[in-house]
């Protein structure tokens, strides 16, 4: 069976189970929810002090509640050892990552889609005008965010401490990629709004070099 | 139960060894097992029974030692996964899928022709036809053990694996079972089947016995003493 083939096959498996369960999709949206709600709260910014937290705060609340939903997706592969049953199909290893992937990737951008235009009003920053170029930033850090987590929550799935664990492991390979992510906003929710080249292109970039790896360490990945 | 299934596999441990951290599970194990032939494996627990089904499967690498599966020998690893099938102590299915629908997504990943009539086949065949559009989580241990069976069954494996099969099975439940055990045998399937049944376990035609990874006793079925004592 083709690599597309199988990875769709999981795909489609992984969104079924998750449309059912609503499993991971409630813990990002009630993760992100309480992040906006209670910093906008709390600190009752001014549109210049929004501007200026704003981008930290969006990725600050993407990443953890990223962090959160991903712990889970192997977990769900250990309570009738289906993941087992995935390993002994006759297909490429890199299917199983590359479906769950796919899958974190789509939850996590429904979230951002949702969670975007919240974010403007309670921080009273207008990000219409940038809303196009904002969100592809979003995404390409949310795709290396969903890569480099799904790898890390297949190694840790077993691990005692998986909740420590996780977080620990991800923000330093992940901070390429969350250092471009806020900068990219930033300048985007400046007060001349614009994106600079380098920082997509270290976000490509890194989306890139990850993907690879796990497509040439996936067979070790999904070992016993 | 009508099974057609094409050449079995057989398959040959040689000096099989397996550690996890400082227990050593499987100790220089020597085995060979040839195509079509039914097994029972016996043995304490801790004994390496699982170890042993689970490095049959590709499942578990080997610390030391090799195994080789008889009758594959020009195949990739992916072609001989393909042609194993396993029945463990959990059922490996997904609780919140539909039998029919944890069957297509099993028949899907291995790209299996006419699935759907394949997968109407096999729920008839293991009884649970009229259960198909409910969710595996819903169902009892029995019925669990039943879908397993059918997720193993759905790729007409040549080399068949059960760990514990009778488990929370029923009277009819074991009747059936049975009955399936030895249409696959029947049908040329090599079986190796773990188990403390002793009624299951007549079926097969030779007996293992494992005690702390080591191979204890090999026997033809007929001459192997039933007693408890000696299989537990």
């Amino acid at each position: 069976m083709s690599l597309t083939r199988s990875t769709g096959a999981v795909l489609a498996k992984e969104l079924k189970i998750e449309l059912r369960t609503h499993d991971l999709t409630n813990t990002v949206l009630f993760f992100v929810l309480m992040v906006a709600g209670l910093f906008s709260f709390a600190f009752s910014p001014t549109v210049q002090e929004s501007r200026r937290i704003l981008p930290g705060l969006i990725w600050l609340a993407f990443f953890f509640a990223g962090t959160l939903m991903l712990q889970l997706c192997f977990v769900r592969e250990q309570v009738n050892d289906t993941l087992a049953a995935l390993r002994l199909a006759p297909i490429d290893p890199s299917a199983i990552l590359f479906g769950k992937i796919l899958a974190n990737f789509l939850f996590l951008v429904v979230t951002e889609i949702v969670f975007v235009p919240i974010f403007s009003v309670f921080y009273n920053v207008n990000v219409w005008p940038v809303m196009g170029q904002l969100l592809l930033v979003l995404f390409l850090g949310t795709f290396g965010l969903s890569v480099v987590g799904t790898v890390f929550s297949a190694m840790t799935a077993q691990a005692r401490m998986r909740e420590l664990l996780l977080p620990l492991l991800l923000l330093p390979v992940l901070a390429p990629v969350l250092i471009a992510g806020v900068e990219a906003t930033s300048e985007l929710l400046g007060a001349h709004p614009g994106i600079g080249r380098e920082w997509l292109s270290m976000l490509g970039g890194f989306d890139v070099i990850y993907v690879t790896a796990t497509w040439l360490l996936s067979g070790f990945l999904v070992e016993e | 139960m009508n099974f057609a299934l094409p050449t079995s596999l057989g398959v040959e441990f040689d000096r099989v060894e397996k550690r996890y951290g400082g227990l050593r599970a499987l100790r220089r194990l020597s085995l060979s097992i040839a195509p079509g032939e039914f097994v029972a494996l016996f043995g304490p627990n801790g004994s390496g029974k699982t170890t042993l089904l689970r490095m049959a499967a590709l499942l578990v690498q080997p610390t030391s030692g090799k195994v080789r599966h008889i009758g594959a020998e020009n195949l990739s690893p992916v072609d001989v996964r393909r042609r194993i099938g396993l029945v463990a102590h959990k059922a490996l299915v997904y609780d919140e899928l539909s039998a029919r629908e944890n069957l297509s997504f099993f028949a899907k990943l291995y790209a299996l022709d006419n699935a759907e009539e394949r997968v109407g086949r096999v729920l008839g065949a293991v009884g649970l036809a009229h259960r198909a559009g409910d969710a595996a989580g819903t169902f009892s241990r029995g019925m669990r053990q039943r879908l397993a069976i059918a997720r193993a069954l759905i790729s007409e494996p040549r080399l068949l694996l059960f760990d514990e099969p009778a488990t929370g099975l029923d009277r009819q439940g074991r009747e059936w079972l049975e009955q399936t055990l030895t249409g696959l045998h029947e049908a040329g399937a090599t079986l190796i089947m773990s188990t403390h049944d002793d009624s299951v376990a007549s079926l097969a035609g030779r007996s293992i016995w494992l005690r702390a990874g080591r191979l204890e006793r090999d026997t033809a079925a007929a001459d192997a003493p039933l007693e408890r004592g000696v299989r537990q």
